[in-house]
């Protein structure tokens, strides 16, 4: 059986994928996007909503696209500008001021802020905060909202998104990729996006493509509503999270699991008691919401490269796949990255920026056990 | 190996959760007749033996119908933990037998978790629970678990549902059999089977009226005594509206759905249409739910021995599933369905997020987001288009579920609601994650964090490349930028 196909098959509904195929369809083009589950199942719907991503070359990108982003989409993302980022230790402090000076360096105005300056921009800080940084741009928006408005828009523009349909191989032929294997059949393409997150490794090897990742679980939890705060973008203590316009503070941070995770996904995403050790650092960082309730906990599986950079890449073989992993900071820099990948599908190369660091090449001399030279490995098979 | 490869990933989780302050042979949470019960077993045999139950939970909890619906209709002796820790004791002297056996009763303690080593999780130093009192958190070890939890209200909406006096059978039960603080009257009941009877029977002992028992479907559901003989009962008829003064429900009004009504005087509507087995810890820790209509709905997987998924947790009691003659889903499917046909789109399903009838159906977004124009081309319809209903993906878009409440209240509604909207199979049940109750941030909060945990915190994974600004990235600069954001960046 062979199913309709695309002019572009994009291999996975995260916020990268969809992003691509939201771009490529802005651009007339007949895109298909397949999901082994629902759209920004995993860790694109899973994660903190942080918009500020001053490392990246997609950074100016991303500043410029996420004030539009509801307008582009036509539906609410919950983008809201500005971070107020908090110290509660001078080790915090100075990381603080180190990611503040990075701001700047790019021009976007990070100011360094007083204990009275972060309690009057955030009424729930702890008066015993030790000042931090006022970003006055960057911001955050809610990631499960947003994957939904961005596979509505791509429904709008006339792309077709196929969920529960996982991708299990691809067809070739001259030196390109002709087609796309599933469950629920196959699907013919002139070009293919394969942005799966973990998943990704094990579909690229299909293509003769080694893609170094690993995976690992975070986790985050949210309380119950608390009064609004000037700014909802407030972290720091150790932690990433934001107010949301409900009230909800959700924050996350702290170590990570390493997994194994197989071609079908994650097997599940438990929470564990790490949960208490967020909830002390909120209720350092925000002691006025300290007799807020957590009422929920989550985790995501996140998968990382080598060097914790992205990699996105458009092949010389097969010549019309075009790969992307954003290396565990994917959401934020999602309206940027998409753009990009549709360039490299459309034109071969990103017409905004450079993202010439970010090509798998720089891992040709990996070792094979990478993994376990930097402790990345699951713990039963570290037999810790 | 590079200088800076040691093998070891310092922000990693491995080795930085705590151990747990004490481990014993078996725990068991809850203490009702159940869990006692076993208890009193597991101490005749030998054992070492725990037994956790929230009762009496905190006056501020009820107010947020956890773990029942209790419908603000509870007295303020409830406020009184003394004298509710003694009604705990009166109403099951098998407590003392346990105590008298040497079993270890801590009451008004929370289980807000479970966590063992199973698929994505294997950090564990050893099985635990996370128990809660009003001050702290702690996690204790078992060789055995056994889960006694019992069952939860299932409550379904109408117009005024969401008013003082509108609550659940077995926040009824808890409130009249056990704390002796129920502050009704007059009660009208919804539904005529097990559960309707047995709650007109505790209604009648403790002297309170029963105006009337209604019933959606065309006849009573179970056998009406003749000593009930004189209360009428409503068949093939529902609730339309519940009418609310200063404290709450004063009358209602019943009839058809189609019509017409008349109004009943009560102070008090208790739903008896269906509990669901509280499976929560189990689920939030891992164990496989089966849909067993004949069991109550969503239960645990067992093995003939009682043994859940997940090694050395049992589960027994209401909690395994319930024993009920009638087929549990269709029959509170039938009252949704019911319901729906009175009150219009804009009766609240979820009342911690105001979510209502048309809202969820339309997969609208909460309020305080604006609506664009192309958000009213999206429904429930338009959703199962894509795949199949999936209520964690309506609860992200709507919020429905998302409430303090953690959806006690409108989880299994909604469910009945998307499927008789889309004409569905029963949709797959929204998860459950810890903590399992609402716990303060600072009650939760681990203050006695292990240096190992404080040592190796990170803010993201500790990975010194990742934060690298591109433009320093192979210069000169790169390896100062060369940073992570941990307290201690040795």
């Amino acid at each position: 059986m062979t199913g309709k196909g695309a002019s572009v098959v994009i291999v996975g509904g995260g916020v990268t994928g969809l992003s691509s195929a939201w771009w490529l369809a802005r651009a007339g083009c007949d895109v298909l996007v397949l999901d082994k589950g629902i759209v920004g199942w995993e860790a694109s719907g899973r994660n903190g909503g942080g918009a500020s991503h001053y490392h990246s070359p997609l950074y100016a990108e991303e500043q410029r696209l996420w004030p539009l982003m509801d307008d582009l989409l036509g539906y609410p993302t919950e983008y809201r500008r500005e971070r107020v980022i908090v110290a509660m230790s001078p080790a915090q402090l100075a990381s603080y001021h180190k990611m503040a000076a990075n701001f700047n360096a790019l021009g976007y105005a990070a100011d360094h802020i007083d204990s009275r300056q972060a309690l009057d921009l955030a009424p729930l800080v702890s008066p015993q905060n030790l000042g931090g940084i006022h970003v006055k741009f960057g911001g955050h928006a809610n990631p499960q909202r947003t994957v939904q408005a961005y596979a509505w828009a791509i429904q709008d523009l006339g792309g077709k998104i196929i969920q529960n349909c996982a991708v299990t191989g691809f067809q070739t032929q001259g030196g390109k990729v002709t087609a796309v294997d599933t469950a629920q059949g196959t699907f013919g393409c002139d070009a293919v996006v394969v942005a799966a997150g973990p998943q990704s490794s094990m579909l690229l090897e299909k293509l003769g493509i080694s893609l170094p990742l690993a995976a690992a679980r975070a986790e985050m939890i949210v309380t119950e509503p608390a009064p609004l705060m000037a700014i909802g973008g407030v972290d720091g203590n150790g932690l990433y999270g934001r107010q949301t316009l409900r009230g909800n503070l959700a924050y996350g941070g702290g170590p990570h699991e390493w997994l194994d995770v197989s071609a079908t996904g994650p097997a599940a995403r438990p929470t564990t008691p790490l949960m208490r050790n967020l909830a002390k650092r909120v209720a350092e960082l925000l002691p006025s919401a300290a007799h807020l309730r957590v009422i929920r906990s989550w985790a995501g599986i996140v998968e990382n490269t080598p060097d914790g950079r992205p990699v996105i890449e458009r092949f010389n073989s097969p010549s019309n796949l075009t790969a992307a992993t954003m290396s565990g900071v994917g959401f934020g820099l999602s309206p940027a990255s998409g753009h990009a990948i549709a360039d490299l599908v459309l034109e071969g190369q990103c017409s905004f920026t450079d993202l010439s660091k970010l090509a798998l090449g720089r891992f040709a001399d990996l070792p094979s056990d990478w993994r376990e030279q930097r402790g990345w490995v699951a713990i039963s098979s570290a037999g810790s | 190996m590079p200088p800076n490869f040691d093998g070891i990933d310092r922000a990693a989780i491995n080795g930085k959760l705590p151990r747990p302050e004490r481990t014993v042979q078996v725990l068991i949470i809850g203490a009702g007749p159940a869990g006692t019960a076993a208890a009193i077993s597991e101490a005749k045999s030998g054992a070492e033996v725990l037994l956790v139950d929230e009762n009496p939970v905190s006056a501020s909890l009820m107010g947020l119908d956890t773990p029942l619906y209790f419908g603000g209709r509870m007295t303020t002796a409830v406020q009184r933990q003394e004298r509710m820790l003694e009604q705990i004791f009166a109403s099951n002297p098998a407590l003392e037998e346990a105590l008298d056996l040497g079993v270890e009763v801590a009451l008004a303690t929370y289980a807000w978790g479970a966590f063992v080593n199973g698929p994505g999780l294997a950090a564990m130093p050893q099985p635990v629970v996370g128990l809660a009192n009003e001050e702290r958190a702690w996690l204790v070890g078992f060789d055995k678990l056994i889960l006694a939890t019992g069952a939860r209200d299932i409550p379904l909406a109408f117009p005024g549902w969401d008013q003082p006096g509108v609550m659940g059978a077995g926040g009824f039960a808890a409130l009249v059999e056990r704390y002796d603080a129920f502050a009704g009257r007059r009660i009208v009941v919804l539904g005529s089977g097990e559960l309707g009877l047995k709650t007109v029977s505790l209604a009648r002992a403790k002297g309170l009226e029963v105006v009337a028992i209604v019933e959606a479907l065309p006849q009573a559901q179970a056998m009406v005594g003749s000593d009930l003989a004189d209360i009428p009962l409503l068949t093939g008829q529902v609730i339309h509206s519940a009418y609310s003064g200063l404290n709450g429900v004063e009358r209602i009004s019943v009839g058809p759905v189609g019509g017409p009504t008349r109004e009943l005087s009560c102070d008090t509507v208790v739903m008896s249409i269906g509990m669901a087995p509280a499976v929560e810890l189990l689920n939030a820790a891992g164990g496989v739910l089966v849909l067993d209509s004949q069991r109550g709905g969503h239960v645990p997987l067992l093995t003939s021995q009682g043994a859940t998924t997940l090694p050395n947790v049992f589960v027994i009691g209401d909690s395994a599933g319930l024993g009920t003659p009638q087929d549990s889903q269709s029959y509170q499917m039938a009252w949704m369905r019911a319901l729906l046909g009175v009150g219009d789109e804009q009766v609240i399903v979820c009342q911690c997020e105001e979510v209502t009838r048309a809202d969820l159906l339309g997969v609208q977004p909460p309020n305080y987001l604006q609506r664009p124009e192309k958000l009213a081309g999206r429904d429930v319809h338009t959703l199962l288009a894509d795949g199949p209903i999936n209520q964690d993906q309506i609860k992200r878009l709507t919020r429905a579920c998302m409430g303090a409440c953690q959806a006690r209240r409108c989880r299994e509604q909604v469910a009945l609601t998307l499927a008789c909207a889309t004409q569905s199979a029963p949709i797959p049940l929204a998860g459950f994650r810890a903590p399992v109750r609402p716990l303060p941030l600072k009650v939760l909060a681990d203050w006695d964090e292990a240096a190992a945990m404080t040592a190796g915190w990170d803010v993201w994974f500790g990975i010194p490349s990742q934060w690298v600004p591109y433009v320093d990235i192979g210069t000169e600069r790169e390896a100062a930028q060369m940073v992570t954001f941990s307290e201690d960046p040795a």
